[in-house]
This record gives structure tokens, C-alpha cells and sequence, in this order.
């Protein structure tokens, strides 16, 4: 037997209703900011977590599986960001990036390179007018502790050298003291600096640590500009974890629903499978939707990932498991 | 970013390809006898009954209908076994019996969740994830006590009752033979089991598991068939203690049948909980924990939050959310695991869900049915939440073990309260706040035997559960799970 | 072949984190059955092996109360298995320890295992059996819940091979704490199998530490540890005892000693090492 449709409130869609005309309010000071941040819903963290492991056991398969591991490859920002890091390291990881499996030309290009300022140059002169972006991390990355100026020198000077797409990172210390205008305030500052680029703002969630926090950094972030909020800079002990990408996911939903302004978001350090990768994507699947299922607003800041995504789709293909080596190191 | 900005984001565009568990794992029977004296009957012996699956209406399989000489024999079997076997049975002895049982569920876990599934209609997540360990952590609960009943609060040597008589509804079908069997044997008590007349098989595949286990004959038995069984069982003069989960109606029915008996008596009956939500509750959490609350299981759960007390003042946004929420159900195959909500469990309880929603339509209240498609065989009902209920509607005021909502409104706390205990039930409530206080001041004030804060259905072999007024009496769980199966 | 196959000995090593090292000091002593025949070289733990095994035991507390006590139920059940599997083993050892005929022993290992199952069952009663809701006069929801005291040193039974050395191991452990067990001296062999097949029961490393040796040399180090929450004395009597007793006072250690009245039921030892912790919680709108 049939049952009436669905009549939503309001008109006929259903999923996350972005309204046509932005929205966001004007932050004029930081007890007003203050006011905005902690009016925001708590988290509870049992149910958070609940959530997230039940969206874990969603079973991918077949023709969905496939398609996926292609979308999961072209979210991947592949990265190198070691101390050692020279234009030899960074030519290799741009060929792997813009040819992830060089016997197989089916496979689709990562959305970018994640480098230091410094060889920012280099990146662009190996991937030329490639579809491939340079993002390059800035702001004294990954600690942050440094002032204003140099931080904003930081940005300039990668996006001299070329960078699209800048990967900022919060002051966590600031925002921990109760000083969120001056991170906000930071946050518009590199923004400006940024022009057309493409800003990420890093919240570095394993220094957050409470979701209650995430929530808000989150929300602190998009109302200063960020066109991405990123969970972590990968170079601390607790990166991306499903609950945290949830928080992150939801507070992007309701600030697109608010505003009107549509932000993506990065999970970064610890993603090391294709299990993984499906479980994110499960998740922006469910929370987010359709929109948010493309790499313009949403990547994987990893490296050992897309070798995983390699071998998993070679062995959807071939019905066998493979061999780690058949792909490069880089 | 110059992307065109659509109107609105669809979830779940992803699509999930089928992903459907083998059903080959159940060998299952064609035909199965009674389970009485550690042997299974032959089933011609008996009259025999379908069981089918509620999600196509296909034969599972054949079971017997116990008549009244087959009830008296169980019942004879578990007295002789009581008298001569278990209650000579050590504590410890009995505790390693029942450590057995709950690693061969464990062992068995798969099976057992399958079969579940196929019978009830419940998702395979579900059975898979929460009937069958939860039922696995009852046994390992329960096998801790036997061996240390002096300790449980009821004195230094408290005796067993004798033959409990247990009758368990179809809504989790292992679970609640895992709630009545655990204690009772853990005293030192035998068994009569009567399983739901549509979900007789997973009882019948715990009793290969008591064979493995080589519990001593009689000491648990299972008779499957009808009501005409279960009524048998509730006035057969050799049963000392009866246990009943089901509804109300019936409940009381029992409860009038053994008055003018000894035998002691609980009953785990129906409840219409109060999902009350303020306006300071963590917002995500709090949409999962009210779908939870009500969907989980098809909402064939006696403490199902079937009743939503938002605070007023939030109304408008939590029902947004959660037609949006009921909207990304994933309503299907129970074999399916990605299926969020599976199928009614029989053509009867779908008539009456039908029957008290079109009833709530009529009586004014603003409907909102998901747009699932529902497959052609089977019995399914989308899900439903109702908007603008008043504490008069009938939807507000009677059980309708469905995955339907109904939403009322509060301004205050004791206004929540007061809606919440309007009611001739108390089983369950939740209470959605982020303030500690105030939950605990409302918690103290609801007339129910179970409340969750900021959470919902959440159930563990330690923590008593049961309810006041007619939604029952007695507790199974915890400590206090003993006392109904002790002469205390 | 012939009769004449020469077994392979076993070396019997200290129980440390979940791994079985030798004494960093290198030294054994030699252990005889009952009947003075020798049996095997001990390792003769020193002072060093029972700060590593504190260190150790103070990590692994933390993770060991971080689980439910529904799981540390299953682990300690799961030590029931293995010991049931391996009952012949137990059975003999016993017997040449204690001087006992083939059957008391292995009556003793049944009591012993079935002991074993009785404190597996426990892990998930302590807190309903005592803790619980205290009725305060106010508006106020108040609970005490038992806690475990942490790392716990033990002083096995001398005489009692494995019955007496289940009690005292696992009565803390079911209650969530951690031991580091010195084993009986001249009797230590089925406690330390018993600590083999901890390592092969889901044991979390660090829980249940064994270390075998001179029981006058290890006692006073863990006694007078200021790391160490809690101490057995069972297997010391005598002035021995009441100077252990007192270097314990340093750190304000809770301190089991046996009593002639102790039954077979008796939860002393669980209450032993457990505190209580008691939480207020306004109530109001």
C-alpha cells in the first residue's frame, strides 16, 4: 500500500537547502563573535562517535566502489611536507601526481600538490598549465607561532611563487586563550592576502581536542573567509578521525544553510586506506550531500593513500590482491 | 570559485550498490519439532504452522503448534529436571553452563544474526550488531552471577522458585529468550520457553546451541505454536513463576488468569516514550537519538521514543530536521546492510499501524511520510513522522509499535514532564539537554523505569530494565534481574 | 623410535609487559619439587625487573580500566580456557610442587580454574554490589562508584601453588587493577604457567607480571615502591610481614594480609584494592 509523499516545510527539495543570497553576518568585535560561537549547539560526544562508527559499517561495493576509488583520487592533495624535501622529492611527487599509475591513463589526476612555500616555484615549473594546483602550506605551518607580519609575508611569498591554493593554520593558542578576534582577525588578514587564490584554514583538531571546539573553530574559520576549513596539519600525534570530519561536515551544512556560502573541507594526516577514504566519502555522502562530492570542496590531504586507492582499484579490475610494489614509492 | 551555487544539496547521491549478506549460512530446516527434554520432537507428530519472511512473504519454514499435552510434557520434563539435575547443581556448575551458552552465541553469531533477520524482518546491521551480542553479553552477565548469588543483596543463600513459564514477543526474538533464560537458569531455576508465534526460529536454533552446550535435559524447553500455547503454559498448575514480554492487553489478561494462584508473576508490556527535547540539546545528536529513538527496529521496540516533547521555542527548526533526517532512510531488504529500516513484521501489525495513522490523519494532525520506494511483496510501511499532535490524538495516546512519530510541543520543563507521564504507560523516556541539572530534575520527576539522557534504546545486560504502571512490572537486567527468579 | 627420546627442557622466564625476558641481573636459583628432586632453574628476579614491571603495570592500568568491564570479564574467562586446556600440565606441576598424589592436584587445579571463572564474573558486579545511589538530604543526585587503586605488588602464598595464587592475582585484577606477582619461592612454577597463559588469553601487556625469585630480596622493593598503590602479603609472615607492613606506611599503601577466617567466598581481597569515589550533582530546572 502507497503512503502519502513527502511534504517538507517549506517547498519541494529536500537535503541541505543553500539559499540563493549570501547571508553571513558581519563580525564587528570579539564579544559579538563570542556571543555568535558559543550560541552554537553543543556536541555530545557519545553521540557523535556512535554516529560516525554507524556510518563506518555502510558496505561499498561493485560499480560504487569503482566509482569511489576514481573520486577519491581526484580529491587526493598529494603531499610532502618533510624537512628534507628537495626539488628532486617534489618532481617525482608531481609526476605521480598528474599521472597516479603511468600504465593505466584511465586513472584520473589527484586535485593538487601540497608543498612547502619554498618549492612552491618548482612545483608549478614541473606541472606547468597542468589541471593539477599547487597549494602550498603558509602561516609559520605547522605550529603557527609567529606574528602577523611574518606570517602574512609567508603567504605573499607563495603566492608569488605561484601557489593556487593557500593552507593556513588557525592560532590554536589564541583561540585556547580566548582570543578569538585576534585568530579571526588573522584569518581575514590572510584571506585579503589571498585575492582570488583559494584559502584552507587548518584547525589542527588534535590540539582542539573537544568537538565543542571544532564546532567553533569551524564556524570562527568560515566567518573569516576560509573557503575550506582542514582538520590537521598531519605533523602531531591526533590528525583526521571520522567524528571530527562529522563536526567539521555539519558545521559546513548549517553555514551553507545560514548564509549561503558554500565551504569545503579537507581531512588531512592519517588517511592510509581506501577503507578510509570510503568511509569519508560516506559521510559527506550522508551529512552534506551531492554538492560536496566533488574535489572542489572536498580532498584528502595524504600521501601513502593514493597508493592504496591504487592497488584497490587494479585489484577491483584484475579480481586479485596486489602487490604493494607494482606502484612507485612517491 | 565561479561554480554556479545549486539550490539545494541531495544526500545520499552516492548511491550504495546492493550489498546483501548470504542468506546460504542458515541452513534451515523444513520442518521442526519441540524442543522438550533435550531432544526435538518429530514434527509430524505434531500439528504445524507457517513462518515467513516478512520482507517477501515467502515459507521459511514449517514449526509445530504445541497443544496442551505437549506443554504438559515440557512442563513435566522441566520439574523432573529441576527436582533430580539443576537443583543439585552447583553455582559454579551452573555458571559454566551458561559461560558455554554465550560463547557458542558468540561462535554462532552469523547464523544466528541471519536467521533473525530472515524471520523478523528486522535489517541485518541491526541483528548483526546489536540482537546477537547483546544477547551473547546476557549469558556471560548472568553465568557471573550463578556462582555468587549470596552476594546479589537477597540474603546469604537465596533459593530458586522452581519451572518458570516464559513467553516472548517477535520483536527481538533472541534477545528476549536471552533476557528470560539467563536468569532464571543462573538461580537455578528450569524452563518452559513459548517463542512469538512469527518468529519461532532462532529459538529453535539456541536450542541446538543448549545441546552443544549439553545442558542437562529439561532443564530449558521450548514449545513453539500459538496463543492457545502461551495460555496453556500460564495455567499449567506445575509452573511456579510465569514471565511475560508483550502487550499490555494480553498482560492483563495473564495477570487476571493467575490471580488466584501462587505463582509469582512479571510482565514487560507496552509503553508510548516520551522523547523530550530542550532547547539547549546537542542538535545533531539529539535528530540521530529521536530517529533512533523511533526507526530503529521498525519501531517495534516497547520503549520506543514514539512520542517527541520538543520545546517550543526550537519546534519549528528540530522538525525540519528531522523530516530531512526521515527522508535519508534507507527503507529495504533486510538482507541488504546498508538497510536502515527493514519490514513489518507480520501482515496483522501492519494492518493495525495502517489502521491508527489513517486514524491520525483524521484527527488533524500534519503528516510527513518519507518518499522511499517500498518493494511490491512484503509488509512495509514507510516512515511517518506526525507534526501538530495534540496529548488528546489518539496517535499521542496509544502503542502503535510502528515507525511512526508523533510531535507534541512544551514551554516548560514541568509542562514536559506533565505531557510525558500523561500517559497510562511508563516504560521509557529520553531527555535531551545539554544542562546536568535540569536533566536530572526531569529524570526525577518521569514516571518511567528507563531514562536515557542524550541518548536513546541503549541497552546493556547490567542495567535493569522494565517499567511502572501498565507498562509492567519486574526487571530484567542488573542485579536487580535476579529478584524475579529467586524465593525472596 | 625408542623410548629413549630426550625431551626438550623448558626455561622458565620472568612475566614483564606482556613479554618474558631473563633477570637483567642474569642470575637463577634452583627450584625442587616437594620431595627435594630438581625441577628447573628459576630466573632470580632482582630489583631492577620489579621497577620495569611497575613502570610497565602504571601504563598498562590506564588502558585496563579504560575498557568495560564486560571485556575484562572476557579476558579473564578466556584465562579460564587456557588453563583448562593445559589442566594436565597444571595438574602435575601442582603435584610436584606440593608434594600431592596426581589427583589432589588435579582437584586443586579444578577448584583453581573454577576460581578463575568466579572472578571473571565479577568484573561487571563490583560496581553494582558496592557502589550505588546515596539518598542525601538536598537536591542532589549523589553515586559512589568503585574504583580500582591502581598497581598492585603481590606476595604470593608460599605454600598454595596455583589456588592460592589465583586469589591473589586475579581478585585485584578483576576489579581493574594491575599486578606485578611475586610467585612463591620454592613453589613458583603453576603460577608462572598460569602467567604464560595470560599472555595467550587477550591479556592486555602489563596487567598480570610475574616475577620469580628470593622472596626476602623482592618484597621490601615492592612494598616500599612509592609507584605501588597497594600490597598483598600472603606469602610473608611473622616480623618479616610487619616490616613490609610498615616500610608500606611511607606511601600510605593499602595493605591485604591474610585472616584465618577468610572463606572461600570472602571478597576481602576484591574490596582490598578498591576505592570509592562519590559524585554530587545538582538537581534543579
Amino acid at each position: 500500500m502507497s503512503t502519502a509523499p513527502l511534504r517538507l516545510v517549506g517547498n519541494d527539495d529536500y537535503g541541505v537547502k543553500i539559499p540563493a543570497s549570501s547571508a553571513a553576518p558581519a563580525i564587528e568585535s570579539e564579544t559579538q563573535l563570542r556571543a555568535l560561537l558559543t550560541a552554537l549547539s553543543g556536541v555530545d560526544a557519545v553521540g557523535l562517535e556512535a554516529r560516525a562508527a554507524k556510518l563506518a559499517t555502510r558496505s561499498i561495493k561493485k560499480s560504487t566502489k569503482m566509482a569511489a576509488i576514481d573520486l577519491a583520487i581526484s580529491m587526493v592533495d598529494l603531499t610532502t611536507l618533510e624537512g628534507a624535501d628537495t626539488p628532486g622529492r617534489v618532481s617525482s611527487l608531481c609526476a605521480k601526481a598528474l599521472r597516479p599509475d603511468p600504465r593505466d591513463l584511465t586513472v584520473p589526476s589527484v586535485a593538487a600538490v601540497c608543498v612547502y612555500p619554498d618549492l612552491v616555484a618548482h612545483a608549478r615549473s614541473v606541472l606547468g598549465s597542468a589541471p593539477v594546483a599547487v597549494a602550498s602550506v603558509a602561516t609559520a605551518f605547522p605550529s603557527g607561532r609567529a606574528s602577523l607580519a611574518v606570517k602574512l609575508l609567508d603567504v605573499r611569498e607563495a603566492l608569488a611563487a605561484g601557489a593556487d591554493e593557500i593552507d593556513m593554520v588557525i592560532d590554536r593558542g589564541a583561540f585556547l586563550s580566548g582570543r578569538l578576534g585576534q585568530a579571526f582577525e588573522e584569518i581575514v588578514a590572510v584571506k585579503g592576502a589571498c585575492g582570488d587564490a583559494h584559502l584552507k584554514v587548518i584547525l589542527e583538531t588534535g590540539e582542539l581536542v573537544t568537538y565543542d571546539n571544532v564546532r567553533r573553530a569551524s564556524w570562527l574559520a568560515m566567518l573569516g573567509g576560509a573557503d575550506f576549513i582542514k582538520t590537521s596539519t598531519g605533523k602531531v600525534s591526533v590528525n583526521a578521525t571520522t567524528p571530527v570530519a562529522l563536526v567539521m561536515l555539519e558545521a559546513v551544512r548549517d553555514y551553507a544553510e545560514t548564509t549561503g556560502r558554500i565551504v569545503g573541507v579537507k581531512v588531512a594526516g592519517g588517511i592510509r586506506t581506501t577503507k578510509d577514504a570510503m568511509k569519508y566519502l560516506v559521510l559527506v555522502n550522508e551529512t552534506t550531500g551531492s554538492t560536496w562530492l566533488t574535489p572542489h570542496l572536498f580532498r584528502f590531504g595524504a600521501s601513502s593513500l593514493l597508493n592504496d586507492l591504487l592497488m584497490q582499484r587494479l585489484k577491483q579490475r584484475r579480481g586479485a590482491y596486489v602487490r604493494p610494489d607494482e606502484f612507485s614509492g612517491d | 570559485m565561479t561554480e554556479k551555487i545549486p539550490a539545494n544539496s541531495r544526500l545520499g547521491s552516492l548511491e550504495y550498490d546492493p550489498a546483501p549478506e548470504s542468506a546460504s549460512i542458515a541452513r534451515l530446516k523444513s520442518s521442526y519439532g519441540l524442543f522438550i527434554d533435550g531432544s526435538f520432537s518429530d514434527p509430524s507428530q505434531h500439528e504445524q504452522f507457517v513462518t515467513l519472511n516478512p520482507a517477501n512473504e515467502e515459507v521459511l519454514a514449517t514449526v509445530a503448534q504445541a497443544s496442551n499435552a505437549d506443554v504438559d510434557h515440557a512442563v513435566q520434563a522441566a520439574r523432573r529436571a529441576y527436582e533430580t539435575v539443576w537443583s543439585k547443581t552447583t553455582g559454579a556448575e551452573r555458571s559454566k553452563y551458561l559461560f558455554r551458552i554465550a560463547r557458542l552465541i558468540q561462535e554462532r553469531a552469523r547464523e544466528l544474526a541471519v536467521v533473525e533477520t530472515l524471520d523478523n524482518g528486522k535489517p541485518i546491521r541491526e541483528s548483526r550488531d546489536i540482537d546477537i551480542p547483546l544477547a551473547a553479553a546476557h549469558f556471560f552477565y548472568y553465568a557471573g552471577w550463578a556462582d555468587k548469588l549470596g552476594h546479589a543483596g537477597f540474603g546469604a543463600n537465596p533459593r530458586p522458585i522452581g519451572v518458570a513459564g516464559q513467553i516472548i514477543p517477535w520483536n527481538f526474538p533472541l534477545l528476549m529468550a536471552a533476557w528470560k533464560l539467563a536468569p532464571a537458569l543462573a538461580a537455578g531455576n528450569t524452563c518452559v520457553l513459548k517463542p512469538a508465534e512469527t518468529t519461532p526460529l532462532s529459538a529453535l536454533l539456541l536450542a541446538e546451541i543448549l545441546q552443544q552446550a549439553e545442558l542437562p535435559p529439561g532443564v530449558v524447553n521450548i514449545v513453539t505454536g500459538d496463543g492457545s500455547t502461551g495460555a496453556a503454559l500460564v495455567e499449567h498448575a506445575g509452573v511456579d513463576k510465569i514471565a511475560f514480554t508483550g502487550s499490555t492487553a494480553v498482560g492483563r489478561l495473564i495477570q487476571q488468569r493467575v490471580a488466584s494462584s501462587q505463582k509469582r508473576l512479571t510482565l514487560e508490556l507496552g509503553g508510548k516514550g516520551a522523547n523530550i527535547v530542550f532547547e539547549d540539546a546537542p542538535i545533531d545528536e539529539m535528530i540521530e537519538g529521536v530517529i533512533d529513538g523511533i526507526f530503529f527496529n521498525q519501531g517495534h521496540v516497547c520503549c520506543a521514543g514514539s512520542r517527541l516533547l520538543v520545546q517550543e521555542s526550537v519546534a519549528d527548526e528540530v522538525l525540519r530536521r528531522l523530516v530531512r533526517r526521515v527522508e535519508q532512510l534507507r527503507v529495504g531488504d533486510p538482507m541488504d546492510k546498508n538497510t536502515d529500516v527493514g519490514a513489518i513484521n507480520s501482515a496483522a501489525q501492519l494492518a493495525r499501524i495502517q489502521e491508527l495513522t489513517a486514524f491520525g490523519e483524521g484527527e488533524g494532525a500534519t503528516r510527513y511520510t518519507s518518499s522511499c520506494e517500498l518493494p511490491d511483496k512484503g509488509y512495509w510501511f514507510a516512515p511517518t513522522v506526525f507534526a501538530d499532535v495534540s496529548q488528546s490524538h489518539r496517535i499521542a495516546r496509544e502503542e502503535i509499535f510502528g515507525p511512526v512519530l508523533s510531535v507534541l510541543t512544551f514551554r516548560t520543563p514541568e509542562e514536559a514532564v506533565a505531557k510525558a507521564n500523561n500517559s497510562s504507560y511508563g516504560l521509557a523516556c529520553g531527555v535531551w539537554s545539554e544542562k546536568g541539572s535540569r536533566t536530572l530534575w526531569v529524570a526525577q520527576r518521569l514516571r518511567a523505569g528507563v531514562i536515557w539522557a542524550n541518548t536513546y534504546n541503549r541497552f546493556d545486560p547490567t542495567s535493569p530494565f522494565g517499567g511502572v504502571r501498565e507498562s509492567g512490572f519486574g526487571r530484567e537486567g542488573g542485579r536487580h534481574g535476579l529478584e524475579a527468579y529467586l524465593d525472596v | 623410535m625408542s623410548d629413549s627420546r630426550l625431551d626438550v627442557r623448558k626455561t622458565y622466564k620472568l612475566l614483564i609487559n606482556g613479554a618474558f625476558p631473563r633477570s637483567e641481573s642474569g642470575r637463577s636459583y634452583e627450584v625442587a619439587s616437594a620431595g627435594g628432586e630438581f625441577v628447573a632453574n628459576m630466573a632470580q628476579g632482582s630489583r631492577k625487573d620489579l621497577r620495569d614491571a611497575v613502570a610497565a603495570a602504571r601504563v598498562a592500568q590506564v588502558k585496563w580500566w579504560g575498557s568495560s568491564a564486560y571485556n575484562r570479564g572476557q579476558v579473564i574467562y578466556r584465562l579460564a580456557e587456557m588453563a583448562e586446556a593445559r589442566r594436565a600440565e597444571l595438574a602435575e606441576h601442582v603435584a610436584l610442587a606440593e608434594g600431592l598424589s596426581i589427583k589432589k592436584a588435579e582437584r586443586s587445579v579444578a577448584r583453581a580454574i573454577d576460581r578463575v571463572v568466579w572472578y571473571a564474573g565479577w568484573t561487571d558486579k563490583i560496581a553494582q554490589v558496592y557502589g550505588g545511589a546515596n539518598p542525601v538530604a538536598g537536591p542532589f543526585f549523589n553515586f559512589s562508584l568503585p574504583i580500582p587503586s591502581g598497581v598492585v605488588g603481590i606476595i604470593a602464598s608460599q605454600e598454595s601453588s596455583l589456588e592460592g595464587f589465583v586469589d591473589a592475582a586475579l581478585a585485584p585484577i578483576a576489579a581493574g587493577n594491575v599486578v606485578i606477582v611475586v610467585a612463591s619461592e620454592r613453589r613458583p612454577i603453576p603460577g608462572v604457567l598460569l602467567g604464560e597463559m595470560s599472555a595467550t588469553s587477550d591479556f592486555p601487556a602489563g596487567v598480570l607480571n610475574v616475577v620469580t625469585g628470593i622472596t626476602s630480596e623482592l618484597a621490601p622493593t615492592l612494598a616500599s615502591h612509592e609507584d605501588v598503590d597497594g600490597i598483598d602479603l600472603s606469602g610473608v609472615t611473622g616480623d618479616a610481614a610487619n616490616d613490609l607492613n610498615a616500610a608500606a606506611a611511607s606511601s600510605i599503601k593499602r595493605v591485604f594480609r591474610p585472616r584465618d577466617g577468610d572463606g572461600a567466598d570472602s571478597t576481602r581481597r576484591l574490596r582490598a584494592f578498591i576505592e570509592t569515589s562519590t559524585v554530587w550533582h545538582t538537581i534543579g530546572q
